[in-house]
């Protein structure tokens, strides 16, 4: 028995919603475009969330110095931990046996829910009330790639389709004339590069599209030298002419998808101008995300194309701000992340939900792990040279908008946050809930390759009821 | 702090409560104990079926354990019991039965007791319901190859066994394409180049019986044959110029391997000889350097320098992936899937993925010097002094008195980790970022003792990164920067030796390990180097690479063959005869000419392994030549799986460059050589970690093909990400086919395909009058005139376009909607 067709069969069966993703996929396969691969499709459960943003912020930022207030720190501060406790630490640079190194922020109550946040996040905290944080994410890989590999991808090794690939496979996307998966970056390359967000072995359909901030947007979005918007109409009406008088001399109906690919691209050229143009955003709009001031420039702009983005249709924007990688002098780089991300990111939250967006879009912020309670001290001669190792056994990150129950703080790590003492949450959990919050089960939406039904959930992930509304 | 104490005290008591009581009273094993593997175990951990390599149906099978190595029951302690924690479902550990009913307190309790009391076993060993030693599977692809009879129908083999199958469906076979379409079919497939205008009417010209078999030979006899049929292997053997992961550095000599590839496939390299030398090349008696050379299949592997990385595990990463990438290329077996447990659907146990991984365990990454004809002699006479200029230059910046110390400091970090952060973090630069990760290695030695490449590794990598160990200021005051920046210079100038990426064994070779669930830390018992026990055995008793090698292009291997003609087939098809490629495992699919198959196969072995006689046989058979023209009366065979007509074939992302560039007369059509890097808008290569940074050929090296081009891991070429080339991390044994806008941009739009629409232009420009043009550029293009309706609507735009922008801009637009036509990408 041939197994696609058995698949194929099941999925023209089955009338929930990604059946007839799969099944476009299987005829694409098949040399048989004969629909869209990103055709919009209705998600398994009803959901809340359309969208998604996700800001990455790569290097892993610290949670002991924005999300989860750790006095006892303080008390250690310079101090060795006690070996009971260190003994099975893995870490990448430093030893078990480094010095504590308690941090210098104030955390104070924010929003009605009286969440506990770092001041060096005031813009956030203007936001408490809309996010839910969870102080009790785990994962298992303590370097960068693999860490990013296994945040994006479910799997620490190179090749898996990333998050926001699974999503377009299963969902499609609204967006007619943009992809339907589109990554912004700022700030320097990150350890994961394009594997973050590569389609691994889905086929490149889905793979993210960097909207790029030097040259053109997309590539080779402008036209060649001379040609004007007119000039290249007149070429693809040609092109149109002479593919469809093949068509009917060799019936092969891929030429009928090439040319719809060809008149998207001519579409593409036109909206993503459009969509780079601020023009008719609202000064104080344009303002508040801090596009015109030097430190939140990239950042900000890149939050307001989000917005933008997600009003077309863009079914998973990815938003990455490198680095959060503080092996040294983190207290001055902690402090330098937040004044280009903090003002933007609650800009967001607040355009979102005055545009009545943010029921449907779910914003995820986090980075790959966690950061040591204990000092990584690199350059000993300097002074406040310290900084801090990678940790995945206890980290912060936080949701907000679409299916999120926000106001609420879940999960807890030790009083030296080396451990999840409450709630743990897995990166896979994690996962399995943004694909509920998007009326996915993780658990079946899955790709056949090399002898099994793959998924971004590898075998594990549970989906965290509590999160949700 | 006291939270932290209470709380591991308390999963702690938790998990003692949950062991329910032993029995407090005499256990008789036939009553209580026998029941209950009978009824819970046998059926996995039996005769019939040892998952995880374990049985429980005799006592000594019992007390010896699975895979893990570990004592499944100590007698006379229940508790400490791997068996009985794993049915009471202890934290930790996973729970048995996996699936359907667990045991109940009462028959845990029963079992401790049973335990406690010393394991008594007063019955025949267990025998599971009629079931006896596992039977050889009877799935298809393992079943030796015999040669079929060919039906005596068709003179050409391959079209008796598809005529036949068609016969049976009443269905007629199409017709033979046109000649030019024939001819421009079998050039794109032969050598991914279309013929030029003069060939083809050659062609047309030739009235010979055997005209289009004399093309053949033409073509296969071309170096551009090599470079063609390279490419698809080198998506097997996952081909890359760069390490992959965060770092992602650049493999200079990685090309090495890539020539090897290209010049065996042009002098025909028998296939058994092509595998064995790229498995094991070196363990030839009288290995040569270019045997050597070819096991850098090995070495096309990811390396990971990230910072803080556990070498080991990457080590472990490499062993799976080579493990598996030989499991994919020659077996067509997803042995992979068995590297955590014992595969789902294939008699593959978790056992033999680790004694197929023997092979490969002991294996070391080598560089060797292996100098291209020329570069010997002048290396040799020029050694001396710069040998001696190298010297004095570290001596002017007093090297010969930093380093020793700076090495005893490294050693004592090394061994005392924890003492200083920043020595801590030099070491780890010092495992990390000299070439092979062999900075510690070299370092153990004697200095007398060192090569002289070794102690050069070891020096640069000293002046470059000492600032870790003495901080930025102290370096700065040394000026090791501008020594760094003196020692590159002075390497550049001097003649060196091209070297390559080779595998050789291990010098102090160590036992390998099953690693329970996979995990690279969780070694279980010892395995010896072997083969799927499904499959036909070993010769040798203790077999190394080269048997492993043999053995996989041996007669006796029903696979290696099969699935190579397999793989051939679907380049000329768009799918195999068998459409998982990558799986002919029970999961894939049965082949849909199953006698063809085997024909085909057993012909290979037959002719000595002669790939391109496969290739003459698949190209010369009627069924090849068909037209691909759709007809409705095969709608019912939308995958076109009975070969009733030829399919039209999108071309791989290499061929649709190299066919613009042919047709436009820019390509360099030089066969080898480095990898080169054309130009690419700026903002790609800089996505890299670091940055990243293209250093940009110059002259004609930014028009050779495709299959040259620097692919980068990290951050790939547009065009190849664009057009569905692999991003070479693991191997890939069948291209998809993908339709996109951003591919519809990329042609339109790239400078480099506008450069072609321009030269294409530039060769018709002056021909006379618009027709004679049109006619020319579309012999050079597509092989043939255009139609009238074609040639009305170009025309029309060539004057719109004239008027507006002159007839040099006119012609320039018309061949770029000509690069741009589905028929152009298209092997039709």
């Amino acid at each position: 028995m041939n197994p696609d067709k058995t698949r194929r069969d099941f999925f023209r069966q089955a009338s929930i919603g990604m059946g007839s993703m799969a099944l476009a996929h299987l005829l694409a396969q098949d040399g048989r475009a004969a629909t869209d691969p990103l055709e919009p499709r209705a998600p398994l459960f009803p959901a809340k969330a359309k969208n998604v943003i996700f800001l990455f912020m790569e290097g892993a930022p610290s949670q002991m110095d924005l999300f989860d207030p750790k006095p006892e720190l303080q008390k250690w501060n310079g101090k060795p931990l006690p070996p009971s406790l260190t003994k099975d630490l893995k870490l990448a640079f430093i030893k078990p046996t480094a010095t504590v190194l308690g941090s210098p922020r104030v955390f104070r109550p924010a929003g009605k829910c009286g969440m506990e946040l770092s001041d060096v996040l005031p813009g956030l905290a203007t936001c408490a009330d809309d996010i839910c944080l969870i102080r009790s994410m785990y994962s298992e890989a303590f370097n960068h790639h693999p860490g990013q590999l296994l945040l994006f991808t479910g799997h620490t090794i190179v090749g898996r389709p990333a998050m926001g690939s699974w999503v377009i496979y299963g969902l499609g996307s609204e967006a007619r004339n943009l992809p339907g998966f589109v990554v912004l970056a700022s700030g320097n390359g990150t350890s994961g590069g394009t594997d973050n967000y590569a389609s691994g072995f889905l086929p490149s359909t889905y793979a993210g599209t960097v909207l790029r901030s030097t040259g053109d947007p997309i590539l080779y979005l402008s036209n060649p030298p001379d040609c004007s918007r007119e000039r290249q109409r007149s070429r693809l009406d040609a092109l149109r002419d002479l593919n469809t008088m093949r068509y009917a001399a060799t019936g092969d109906r891929e030429i009928e998808s090439r040319i719809h690919a060809y008149e998207l691209a001519f579409r593409m050229q036109a909206s993503a101008p459009d969509l780079l143009d601020f023009s008719k955003e609202s000064p104080a709009t344009v303002d508040a995300y801090g596009v015109h001031a030097d430190a939140t420039r990239a950042f900000g702009t890149n939050c307001l194309l989000a917005r933008r983005m997600v009003e077309r249709g863009v079914r998973f924007v990815m938003l990455m701000h490198a680095s959060w990688d503080h092996h040294s002098e983190i207290n001055k780089g902690i402090v330098k992340n937040c004044g280009a991300t903090d003002q933007p990111t609650a800009a967001l939250i607040h355009d979102l939900k005055q545009r009545g967006m943010l029921d449907s879009t779910l914003v995820v912020w986090g980075g790959e792990f966690g950061r040591t309670p204990m000092s990584e001290i690199r350059r000993p001669d300097e002074a406040d040279n310290a900084g801090r190792d990678h940790h995945p056994n206890g980290f912060s990150l936080w949701l907000a908008g679409g299916g999120i129950k926000g106001g609420q703080v879940i999960g807890k790590t030790d009083e030296l946050a080396l451990n999840v003492v409450e709630d743990p949450i897995h990166i896979h959990d994690l996962q399995a809930t943004i694909l509920r919050c998007l009326g996915l089960e993780h658990t079946r939406l899955t790709y056949h390759y090399l002898g099994r039904d793959f998924r971004l959930t590898d075998v594990a992930g549970k989906v965290v009821n509590k999160l949700l509304v | 702090m006291r939270d932290v104490t209470l709380c591991f005290f308390l999963i702690f008591a938790t998990a003692l409560a949950q062991l329910p009581p032993a029995a407090a009273r005499r256990i008789d094993f036939r009553n209580d104990v026998e029941p209950i593997l009978r009824g819970n175990c046998i059926g996995c951990h039996g005769p019939a079926a040892q998952q995880s390599g374990f049985r429980l149906d005799d006592r000594a099978s019992l007390l010896k354990g699975g895979n893990s190595g570990k004592a499944a029951v100590v007698p006379g302690n229940s508790e400490g019991s791997l068996l009985i924690q794993r049915v009471a479902g202890m934290p930790g550990v996973i729970a048995m039965p996996p699936v359907g009913q667990r045991l109940s307190r009462e028959q845990i309790g029963l079992m401790r007791a049973w335990i406690d009391q010393g394991v008594s076993w007063n019955a025949a060993p267990l025998a599971s319901a009629g079931a006896t030693a596992p039977p050889k599977s009877k799935h298809w692809a393992f079943q030796p190859i015999v040669k079929p009879t060919v039906p005596e129908s068709e003179p050409h083999p391959i079209d008796a066994f598809v005529r036949e199958r068609l016969r049976k469906e009443s269905i007629a076979p199409s017709a033979e394409a046109p000649r030019n379409v024939l001819l421009r079919r079998v050039s794109l497939d032969l050598i991914g180049l279309p013929p030029a205008p003069e060939e083809l009417a050659e062609f047309l010209a030739d009235t010979r019986p055997d005209a289009y078999e004399r093309q053949v030979d033409r073509l296969l006899a071309s170096p551009h044959y090599g470079e063609k049929w390279a490419r698809p292997w080198l998506d097997q053997a996952r081909y890359a110029d760069s390490d992959g992961y965060e770092k992602d550095w650049a493999r200079p000599y990685a090309w090495r391997y890539r020539e090897w590839v290209i010049e065996a496939l042009n002098r025909d390299m028998p296939f058994d000889r092509f595998t064995i030398e790229q498995i094991a090349g070196d363990e030839l008696p009288a290995a040569t350097a270019e045997d050597k050379v070819a096991t850098g299949f090995n070495r096309n592997t990811l390396t990971n320098r990230e910072g803080g990385v556990d070498n080991e595990q990457f080590r472990f990463e490499n062993l799976v992936d080579r493990t598996a990438t030989v499991g994919t290329v020659w077996l067509g077996l997803t042995v992979g899937c068995a590297q955590c447990h014992d595969h789902k659907f294939d008699p593959i146990k978790q056992k033999d993925f680790y004694r197929l991984s023997a092979f490969f365990d002991n294996l070391e990454e080598v560089d060797i010097d292996a100098p291209i004809p020329g570069e010997l002699g002048p290396w040799l006479t020029t050694r001396a002094e710069y040998r001696a200029k190298r010297d004095a230059l570290l001596k002017e910046y007093h090297v010969p008195e930093l380093q020793p110390a700076w090495e005893k400091d490294m050693l004592r970090a090394g061994a005392h980790p924890g003492e200083r952060t920043d020595w801590d973090l030099a070491w780890d630069c010092l495992l990390k970022l000299t070439e092979r990760g062999d900075g510690e290695k070299i370092m153990r030695k004697d200095p007398v003792r060192r090569t002289e490449r070794e102690q050069e590794v070891l020096t640069d990598h000293f002046v470059r990164n000492y600032h870790f160990a003495i901080g930025d200021k102290k370096y700065k005051e040394l000026k090791f920067d501008e020594l760094d920046g003196k020692l590159r210079e002075l390497y550049k100038s001097y003649p060196q030796l091209t070297q390559a990426m080779t595998v050789a064994d291990d010098t102090n070779p160590h036992p390998t390990f099953l690693r329970v669930r996979g995990d690279y830390k969780n070694p279980g018992i010892e395995v010896q180097p072997g083969v799927p026990e499904v499959l036909p055995p070993l010769a040798s008793a203790h077999p190394k690479r080269l048997d492993l090698a043999r053995w996989l292009v041996s007669r006796e291997n029903p696979l290696t063959s099969r699935v190579t003609v397999n793989r051939v087939w679907q380049e000329y098809f768009g799918q195999g005869l068998v459409r998982s490629s990558a799986d002919f495992g029970t999961q894939g699919d049965r082949p849909t000419h199953p006698e063809l198959l085997d024909w085909l196969a057993a012909e290979f072995m037959d002719s000595g392994w002669s790939l391109k006689h496969l290739h003459r046989l698949i190209v010369t058979s009627a069924t090849y030549k068909q037209s691909s023209r759709a007809r409705p009366e095969l709608d019912r065979d939308p995958n076109n799986s009975l070969l009733a007509r030829q399919s039209r074939l999108r071309l791989p992302a290499e061929l649709i460059r190299d066919e613009a560039l042919e047709v436009s007369g820019l390509l360099y059509p030089e066969i080898g050589g480095p990898s080169v890097r054309p130009p690419q808008p700026k903002g790609v290569s800089e996505l890299r970690y670091g940055g990243g940074n293209w250093e940009e050929s110059t002259g004609k090296d930014r028009y050779r093909r495709g299959l040259y081009i620097y692919f980068q891991r990290s951050t790939p070429y547009p065009l190849l990400s664009n057009f569905d080339a692999p991003k070479s991390n693991v191997t890939m044994c069948r291209r998809l086919r993908t339709d996109t806008p951003l591919q519809a941009l990329n042609l339109l739009n790239d400078p480099a395909f506008f450069e072609a629409a321009q030269a294409l232009a530039e060769r018709v420009v002056g021909t006379g009058d618009f027709s004679r043009g049109l006619t020319r550029m579309y012999e050079l293009a597509l092989d043939r005139e255009p139609i009238e309706k074609e040639a009305s609507r170009l025309h029309s735009y060539f004057e719109q376009e004239r008027a507006k922008f002159g007839e040099r801009s006119a012609w320039t637009s018309v061949a770029s909607v000509l690069l741009n036509l589905d028929e152009f990408i298209v092997r039709e």
